[in-house]
């Protein structure tokens, strides 16, 4: 094992990883967290808390992720490139290990456009796939990025994100084996709710043989209303929602449409799950944890694997 | 012709291998700098067959460098490579007026205080310092890119087009296209190692470069 990581031993052991994704609040309250981490737990391997997520200011993801270890769950914490360069990251880094978390997601971040600073400098001083392979030779090699050597490594396990629904798509399985190159042990993908297009993305990756080389989770998450399934397909940034996902929502009275949401997700997960090379799938009830419990128990994902991790 | 240095031998000798060149040498900006010895000696220096050779002044107005291409059509069309000497506007426009060849830049364009280039053109150089250009097949992702991606697009680049601004296209969607044109799309499958910011435009206080 690379890392203390319990989302490390349940993949490495070969079972199906359940990973579930923990909004922080736009507030110094730590209640938010403490509430949302005893719904995850127990039905999740390990949750994520993002980053400024939409480029909105939230409480820090390493943060968050303390006090969800503190209710006994694995955090992930995320770390884009937008708000730091390569010394904040790096020392943030050093910090996040220190604290005992033992995975990090490697992203370069949501536009600072999109959130509620649109006046804020963009840092962008590396991308995702230099940051990856930043924090790989900081845990293998012992080095940091200008290459000057370190006395206790950070034993992060690291993941990177994948988009299987943007453009250009003949080149995202290419840019999925950069970051597998550049060091991602795990991979965590944008929400499904095109089935076909995630299998036809999946094929190009085996072709290159990747999924033996980087656990991939498939990115799921259930759909509140039909407003919000509206939403995410005209408005979100790589999205890709189906007119038929729309219509499922449409066609059950109004006050079963978040049964339907949550159906429909239990049905994706069962599609991902049948295919070669998925080796978990990563659930965002985003500011809708209350659903995990639902979600996992329907999809038959549940007890979730033990094992003693400090 | 704004600010640029030769780049490393080694970073240019390797991709011209034993093929026929044409170059473009441009002399727009000379009387701010431009290292015309070095530039003399590098083309001497040569071992490859060269068919042709542009000299003109500046290279990034897109209707003049077209005469000139037009002029030169025989021998641009015997070459293998085009190798362009001028800041990274002038290797975009050569590159976008020549997208069936394989463009190369031998320079890396560097800040230069209160200089913005002199004809307004729609390509943008950051003058970076470190000139991606020949990775990208000629389409700048350090300009173009709202967030500088160097290893390929990030995740909102939908059906052409920027995240960040809809009426603007995705560089990178450029950039695979452009590559893909040239079967050259092996070449993204490198990593692309940090970019050194200490050279260019965002480096606090400007590095001055009037030599």
């Amino acid at each position: 094992m690379k890392t203390k990581s319990k989302l490390e031993r349940v993949l490495e052991s070969g079972q199906f990883a359940v990973t579930g994704e923990l909004g922080p609040p736009q507030s110094a309250d730590p209640e938010v967290i403490r509430r949302k981490a005893k719904i995850l737990k127990g039905n999740v391997d390990a949750f994520n808390v993002t980053d400024g997520q939409t480029a909105v200011v939230r409480m820090a993801s390493w943060a968050a992720c303390l006090i969800g270890k503190e209710e006994g769950l694995d955090p992930i914490v995320q770390m884009t490139c937008r708000d730091r360069n390569r010394i904040a990251l790096q020392m943030d880094v050093l910090g996040i290990a220190a604290l005992g978390i033992n995975n990090m997601l490697c992203l370069t971040g949501d536009h600072q456009k999109f959130g509620n600073h649109p006046m804020a400098k963009g840092v962008y001083d590396l991308d995702s796939i230099q940051l990856v392979k930043m924090v790989k030779d900081m845990r293998d090699e012992k080095k940091f990025q200008c290459g000057e050597e370190m006395a206790v490594e950070p034993r992060l396990f690291i993941g990177a994100a994948a988009n299987p629904f943007a453009d250009p798509f003949e080149y995202r399985a290419a840019r999925l084996a950069k970051k597998v190159a550049a060091g991602a042990d795990f991979i965590q993908t944008q929400i499904i709710y095109n089935v076909d297009k995630f299998a036809e993305w999946m094929k190009m990756v085996r072709d290159r043989g990747l999924h033996e080389q980087v656990k991939i989770l498939a990115g799921v998450a259930p759909i509140k209303s039909v407003g919000a399934a509206r939403y995410m397909k005209t408005r979100v940034p790589g999205m890709d929602v189906p007119d038929s996902i729309v219509e499922r929502l449409q066609g059950v009275p109004k006050e079963q449409v978040s049964k339907e949401g949550i159906q429909l997700c239990v049905d994706i997960i069962n599609q991902v799950h049948e295919i070669e090379g998925v080796a978990g799938v990563h659930i965002m009830a985003i500011e809708w944890e209350e659903a995990m419990p639902e979600i996992v128990e329907a999809a038959g994902l549940l007890p979730r694997p033990k094992f003693v991790t400090s | 012709m704004l600010v640029v240095q030769i780049k490393p031998e080694e970073e240019i000798l390797p991709k011209i291998s034993s093929k026929r060149l044409f170059i473009f040498e441009c002399l727009g900006c000379q009387e701010v700098y431009f290292p015309t010895k070095e530039v003399e000696k590098f083309i001497d220096n040569l071992k490859e067959e060269i068919v042709g050779k542009a000299s003109l002044d500046y290279l990034c107005n897109r209707e003049f460098v077209k005469e000139y291409i037009e002029g030169y059509s025989k021998q641009i069309k015997k070459a293998q490579i085009i190798l362009v000497f001028s800041c990274g506007v002038g290797v975009q426009i050569v590159s976008s007026l020549l997208e069936d060849k394989i463009v190369y830049t031998c320079c890396d364009t560097l800040y230069l205080n209160g200089f913005q280039g002199l004809t307004v053109q729609e390509f943008n150089c950051d003058q970076c310092g470190e000139c991606h250009l020949n990775y990208t097949g000629g389409i700048c992702p350090i300009a173009q890119c709202p967030k500088h991606m160097l290893n390929g697009p990030c995740g909102g680049s939908q059906g052409g087009k920027c995240e960040v601004d809809p009426d603007v296209p995705c560089a990178w969607q450029q950039i695979v296209d452009r590559l893909a044109k040239l079967r050259r799309l092996d070449k993204l499958e490198e990593l692309v190692t940090p970019q050194n910011w200490s050279v260019g435009l965002i480096s606090e206080p400007p590095v001055k470069r009037l030599p």
